[in-house]
């Protein structure tokens, strides 16, 4: 990954057509969609915009799920999630900022079915990173990297939305 | 207990809640994230599975040697919807009351693997003292010590006010009733004043008010019309009438006419002046019906509540480790 790639607006413009896509492909007319606090919410936000989706767009904080709670204790920052449509039946697009071990998304997707039993869920994510620990996919991303173990991939924002490279840590 | 030995055992090196035992020595920005907490804790209502995973595995004991309802109750189903498993122990029938000393029950219950501690016990101090001899894993919360704290009543009141007024600063709280006798109360203060609210009066005869009430940072007042002028906030107490020999009302129908709560004595307070009570409450000696009932009290939304703060505090509590860093 060169350093053009790393130009948010592109990544996002390239996640929005791969969600179009897979969206037509599958027939999933009016989903839902849900932004993964905190960046995946940012990504979230400006993907609902441009698709036109008419639910109102649903938020998750998944600390209560998180299988890393024994280690690191209650998240300080933790937000209330917030799903304002029934999850049965629906159709979902998941989206998160960075998939990385894969743990985030498995939080998510437990959290959601305590909510109810979606119909399909698509999973979006900005960057798909190497490092992956649990077998988990993203169906559309933005884009693709390889980095070194312990180097971390980071959204910031809202505004401007901008990814940084550092070394380890959250 | 001082203020620093207190807060000394509730944190840990990093400053956070191991234990949760009093609001005394407690920041506002810890009080501030217990609040932040119970508000996403709030949302769990809103699923259809009402549990999140946090605690699966963990075992609560709620350890009540004295009778509580709505407490225990609401200390049951907060660690039931963090997926803890809950025991309940009514001390008053088990061994204690076969002479097994407190101690040893506690370090029973340990060799059993529990995870924490709800102590509710008459005597003031007696979660620390659980809290001192405990297993280092262990956490310990305060459902109540005899006159001295009831911090999750505390906090789950500052919580209801936070949500009903946005915020602390300018306002004016009026806690009305036997202060005497009342953990509730001195945990409030505590609660209040750290979290800077503008005043906290006090109002109450004067053989229900400690010596030195002033000292606690209130304003004492004797008269309900006066005490309550003005306020944004009253906070009824129960009057403890099974703490109490006779000696400290006239009677309960005296007390009523002098500290009650109706309808005429409120119209003192300001307009959107919000009525909450710990409860149980005594309908006719310190409350009317028509207010407990009526569109200004908050007391069951306090109950509600109860459950989001009790989740936040275990959650935090447990698990208090060092901050280590995990890819996520």
């Amino acid at each position: 990954m060169n350093q053009a790639d790393f130009d948010v607006e592109t990544l996002l413009a390239r996640l929005e057509n791969s969600l179009r896509e897979e969206l037509a492909r599958r027939r999933l007319d009016d989903p839902a969609m849900i932004g993964v606090h905190t960046g995946g919410a940012w990504i979230a936000e400006v993907l609902h915009r441009r698709l036109g989706l008419s639910e109102p767009l649903g938020y998750l904080d998944i600390s209560f799920y998180r299988d890393d709670y024994p280690q690191s204790g209650m998240n300080p920052d933790v937000r209330a999630s917030k799903l304002p449509f029934r999850v049965d039946g629906r159709n979902i697009v998941l989206i998160d900022d960075v998939l990385y071990t894969g743990r985030t998304v498995r939080a998510a997707l437990n959290e959601i079915f305590d909510y109810g039993r979606p119909a399909e869920i698509v999973l979006g994510v900005l960057i798909d990173r190497n490092g992956r620990q649990i077998p988990i996919q993203a169906d559309c991303i933005g884009g693709r990297v390889e980095l070194e173990p312990g180097r971390r991939i980071k959204l910031t924002g809202p505004e401007p939305l901008q990814l940084t490279m550092r070394a380890g840590g959250r | 207990m001082s203020v620093t030995a207190a807060a000394d055992i509730q944190l840990t090196a990093s400053g956070r809640l191991r234990h949760f035992l009093t609001i005394e020595g407690l920041s506002r920005e810890l009080l501030t994230r217990i609040m932040d907490t119970a508000e996403s804790f709030a949302g769990v209502t809103a699923q259809n599975v009402k549990k999140v995973p946090l605690l699966r595995g963990k075992t609560v004991v709620n350890l009540f040697f004295e009778n509580s309802t709505r407490t225990r109750t609401t200390f049951e189903l907060a660690a039931k919807r963090l997926s803890a498993d809950v025991l309940n122990i009514n001390i008053a029938t088990s061994a204690t009351s076969k002479g097994e000393s407190l101690l040893d029950t506690i370090r029973n219950l340990e060799a059993m693997h529990v995870d924490m501690f709800v102590v509710r016990h008459a005597q003031s101090g007696a979660a620390h003292f659980i809290a001192r001899h405990v297993a280092p894993h262990i956490s310990v919360l305060n459902a109540g010590d005899g006159r001295h704290a009831h911090p999750t009543q505390a906090m789950l009141d500052v919580f209801t006010i936070r949500r009903a007024k946005g915020g602390f600063a300018g306002l004016k709280v009026a806690i009305v009733g036997d202060i005497l006798h009342s953990r509730v109360a001195r945990s409030e203060i505590w609660a209040l004043n750290t979290l800077g609210v503008d005043e906290v009066r006090v109002v109450a005869p004067k053989t229900l008010l400690p010596a030195h009430v002033e000292a606690l940072g209130v304003v004492p007042y004797h008269d309900l019309n006066e005490g309550l002028r003005d306020v944004d906030v009253v906070i009824m107490l129960r009057l403890q009438l099974e703490r109490m020999g006779s000696a400290f009302i006239p009677s309960e129908h005296e007390y009523f006419q002098r500290f009650g709560l109706t309808e005429k004595r409120l119209e003192k307070a300001r307009p959107d002046v919000i009525v909450m009570h710990p409860g149980p409450i005594n309908r006719g000696i310190e409350i009317d019906s028509a207010i407990a009932d009526g569109p200004r009290s908050v007391i069951l939304q306090q109950v509600t509540h109860g459950i989001a703060v009790r989740m936040a505090v275990m959650s935090m509590a447990m698990h208090a480790g060092p901050d280590l860093e995990v890819p996520v």
